[in-house]
């Protein structure tokens, strides 16, 4: 039997009005890939955070090769040789690949020669803060490091110019390099591509195979059971079980999770579209530099229908959503939504015709991170009644709606007057899907709108969604899942390089011919 | 910063300076009018720089600043009055007691660098109104000291300013101050010349050393800065310090190398300008030394402008009123602020105190 290289023993965290951790136990082996699943708030990131030293334990210890360790800062656990990479990366956008990675483990000019001299010792240790930054070495390990594992990698590049597939990498090198012999991966998958994914796995298979032990936290139950040799689930704050991949699949899973039964493909009537809610023609967005992104884009929405786009993620489709929604300016084209035109219209105009929009990117254009759940829920209709009389916010009603809403939604919070950046990533992702699923609009624009979310959550707002359905609302759906896309879409529009290829009745669509349009090849014209 | 703000401002400063050879060069010589320009603008500059190293050290690291111009005043008085101290009291002579109220006016603005830490990194304060205590607190010490010291009767200077020591001697930079006509621009006083390496020294800090890359971090993203173990806490407080430090400094320069003497306000709104010229100078150090030599060239044009005044045309009259031309480095500011000239990016956290 292999060694156990880490063991959490009856670890506890409480946070006010929640216990995120109860006497949880959990042990890593020597080369496996172990997987932590549970719902949106179980306390996977918490207790994550405590192995990595960001929170301590009320109560607990943990063992690192059999001894009892003592990590209260990330120092330690990287002294440990504990890497993580978290949930929301932690890279500065601003910074080069190499200066995000040596960061905190600089290498300076003189440290390869002997011990520095008698001004730079001592009480004088200081004066070496002043040395020169090796960027050098610092390159070369790092060129080093992505050969030897496959990443690959621009060390100079500027990280905030780089696919969230590519600034993962960083952050897998950026463990490496620090010689972490146990890597956490706090839901690594929830941004990548299909094929980003692929080369993550790969990756950690290389990574094991050296000795590198693995945390791979996620929500997806098809990567568990490819990868894992190890399945632990929590729910509540509590293990529940620990099962291996060969004795188990999704539905087992999915109720180990949830603690019932969760069904996994969605279920719907036919859709019964009437006349057109959003008329997108000719649409032409350039990017922030400036190089056409979308290339003359046309399509509808008609009420009572989903429609889903299809595509690999960098083909225009955040541009395309973010001009349909008022965050960018359009070039050239016109967007008609229910019956007025909206084109190059600012978000207030656009809200106002009736639209309800699920952003990509949650903690920059969904929430605002600092506001209690309450301000968050009113965000957009602050001034309109139930949440203002006048000129005065009725808190009673924002509370009220709120407190519904959690409910409702399943939101896990102590109150509703939490402030957003503590909930955990899919409990914030919740509150947006709930803030714009319970406003009445004419048109929701879903882009990603289950992205971290348990397989629980994804099941209720899946039917949320077919629920706005067949009230009448045109709902465009984007989603770099192809599950999701084949299962709740109506009809699916197909975009590669910024234009439409084609659009296709769900019924006749599958896996397979999507994909080979997603990478360019040409549909036969029909 | 980018060669649109650097040839912005070198176009501003070619304009002060081309004003007054116009109207000056039948007088003198265009050579010699534009070097002593040079000469004053680099001088007058000085406490602009020091106060806009000080914003940049704070506000890289996170902490924003607006408490120099308080420092800066301070850093004036303290000087000042150690110096006084050092050659009245204790009979030190004139070298020993301008150094030791130097380092005294550092100190002073260390000491509120210290102050505005505690507020904004321990206590979480706001730090627009951290800033903002500061700014009237030294007001308050230095009006209140300076009344008790020198001005009641039975104060320890009894009622009567004591012989100041005078202010720092020039000194002739070896070979660059021997040459011909330009040589004028190198003979300069030790603040002058302190703050231009300081310039430097901080850019090589900033960019080239691993004190630098974390400060940048903390002020990006202390977040991060924090998982890969650096203490966000120790590093803020480093910075805000080594801040106040700059600020003292640049607040000796008006009472140890301008003028021997101090008078309540006497920074007169510098403080404030120095982080205009920080934020035109995009957090950058060398980027905010030219800023501050923009506003440094607007006063050596009023200064210069005041030799010439019977040769301004009569069309230009609105240029002998001293108070017109003394508005512009205000005026220079505000244009500066509203952006026009490319957009300022500062530091993601700046301001934001961090939470775990
Ligand atoms: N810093 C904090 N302050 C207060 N409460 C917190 C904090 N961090 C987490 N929590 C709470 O602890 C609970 C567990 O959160 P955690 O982030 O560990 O969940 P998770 O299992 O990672 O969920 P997800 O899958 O949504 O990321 C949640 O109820 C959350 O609101
Ligand atoms: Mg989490």
């Amino acid at each position: 039997m292999t060694a156990t290289v880490l063991q959490a023993k009856g670890i506890t965290k409480e946070f006010p009005g929640v216990l995120a951790n109860d006497h949880v136990d959990f042990d890593l082996r020597e080369g496996e890939i172990h997987a932590l699943l549970g719902e949106n708030g179980a306390g996977k990131s918490t207790l994550m955070n405590i192995i990595y030293g960001l929170y301590n334990q009320d109560e607990g210890e943990i063992i690192i090769n059999g001894q009892p360790s003592n990590i209260t800062t990330p120092n330690d656990a990287i002294e440990y040789g504990i890497g993580m990479v978290h949930q929301h990366f932690m890279l500065i956008p601003v910074f080069r690949v190499t200066e995000n990675i040596m960061l905190g483990a600089e290498t300076l000019h003189r440290d390869k020669n002997r011990t520095p001299p008698f001004w730079k010792r001592g009480i004088f240790e200081w004066v070496r803060q002043l040395d020169f930054l090796e960027r050098r070495a610092v390159t070369k390990k790092v060129s080093e490091l992505s050969h030897q594992y496959g990443l690959d990698i621009d060390p100079d590049a500027i990280v905030g110019d780089l696919p969230v597939g590519v600034q993962q990498r960083v952050e897998i090198i950026k463990a490496l390099y620090r010689n972490a012999k146990i890597l956490i991966l706090d839901e690594p998958s929830a941004v990548l591509t299909p094929q980003e994914v692929e080369d993550l796995f790969r990756i950690m298979r290389e990574l094991t195979s050296r000795g590198v032990s693995i945390i791979f936290i996620t929500h997806k139950l098809k990567e568990v059971l490819a990868v894992a040799d190890r399945i632990t689930v929590m729910r509540a704050g509590k293990v529940v079980d620990t099962v291996i991949p060969e004795e188990s699949n999704e539905q087992k899973l999915a109720s180990l999770m949830v603690g019932r039964d969760v069904l996994l493909k969605v279920d719907k009537k036919t859709a019964h579209p009437k006349g057109d809610v959003l008329t997108v023609s000719d649409l032409r967005v350039v990017d922030h530099r400036k190089l056409d992104v979308v290339r003359g884009v046309s399509f509808n929405v008609r009420r009572g229908e989903i429609l889903g786009i299809a595509g690999v993620q960098g083909n225009g489709q955040t541009e395309l959503i973010e001009a349909l929604t008022g965050l960018r300016p359009t070039r050239s084209g016109k967007v008609i939504l229910a019956g007025k035109d909206v084109t190059g219209k600012p978000p207030r105009v656009v809200t106002e015709a009736g639209l309800g929009h699920i952003p990509e990117d949650r903690q920059r254009h969904g929430l605002v991170l600092s506001y209690p759940i309450t301000d968050n829920i009113m965000l957009c209709t602050y001034y309109l009644p139930p949440f203002a009389k006048g000129f005065t916010i009725q808190q009673k009603a924002v509370d009220e709606v709120t407190r519904q809403l959690i409910k409702a939604f399943d939101v896990r919070t102590p109150s509703p007057f939490v402030i957003t950046s503590k909930l955990s990533g899919g409990n914030q992702q919740k509150v947006i899907v709930a803030r714009e699923l319970s406003r009445p609009v004419n048109l929701l624009i879903a882009n990603q709108p289950t992205r971290g979310l348990d397989v629980g959550s994804i099941e209720y707002i899946h039917k949320e969604i077919i629920a706005m359905r067949d009230r009448g609302v045109g709902v465009l759906l984007v989603s770099a899942e192809l599950d999701e896309i084949l299962s709740l879409s109506d009809r699916i529009a197909v975009i590669y390089r910024g234009e439409i290829v084609t659009t296709v009745d769900a019924k006749d669509a599958t896996r397979e011919q999507l994909g080979l349009w997603m990478a360019g090849a040409k549909p036969e014209s029909a | 910063m980018d060669w649109r703000r650097f040839s912005f401002i070198a176009l501003i400063i070619a304009t002060l300076f081309g004003i007054v050879v116009s109207i000056g060069h039948e007088q003198t010589s265009p050579a010699i009018i534009i070097t002593s320009m040079l000469a004053t603008t680099i001088a007058v500059a000085t406490p602009l720089t020091l106060g806009a190293l000080s914003g940049v050290y704070c506000e890289r690291a996170g902490v924003v600043n607006i408490g120099i111009e308080g420092m800066m005043l301070s850093g004036a008085f303290f000087g000042w009055l150690a110096a006084i101290y050092m050659n009245s009291v204790f009979n030190f002579s004139t070298m020993p007691s301008l150094l030791i109220g130097v380092l005294a006016a550092m100190l002073a603005g260390g000491a509120f660098g210290w102050l505005h830490a505690l507020l904004s990194v321990t206590f979480k304060v706001d730090q627009i109104i951290g800033g903002t205590v500061i700014n009237m607190l030294a007001i308050g010490i230095t009006g209140f000291l300076n009344r008790q010291l020198f001005f009641e009767k039975g104060s320890i200077f009894g009622g009567q300013v004591p012989h100041a020591p005078g202010v720092l001697p020039r000194i002739q930079l070896p070979i660059l101050a021997d040459i011909p006509v330009v040589g004028r621009v190198f003979d300069q006083q030790p603040i002058a010349i302190t703050a231009i390496l300081l310039v430097f020294l901080t850019h090589y800090i900033l960019f080239f050393t691993r004190w630098g890359l974390r400060t940048r971090a903390v002020g990006e993203h202390p977040r991060a800065a924090d998982t890969v173990g650096i203490n966000v806490r120790k590093v803020r407080y480093a910075n805000v310090i080594i801040g106040g430090l700059m600020a003292g400094l640049g607040g000796a320069y008006f009472t140890l190398e301008s003028v021997p003497s101090f008078e309540p306000l006497m920074t007169n709104g510098r403080g404030f300008i120095a982080l205009a010229a920080m934020i035109f100078g995009n957090w950058t150090p060398i980027g905010s030394w030219a800023a501050a030599l923009i506003f440094g060239a607007a006063q050596a044009m009023q200064i210069n402008l005041q030799f010439f005044r019977e040769m301004i045309p009569a069309q230009w009259a609105f240029l002998q009123q001293s108070y017109i031309v003394g508005l512009a480095p205000y005026i220079l500011t505000m244009i500066i602020l509203t952006g026009i000239i490319g957009k300022n990016v500062p530091p993601a956290a700046d301001g934001l105190p961090y939470e775990k």
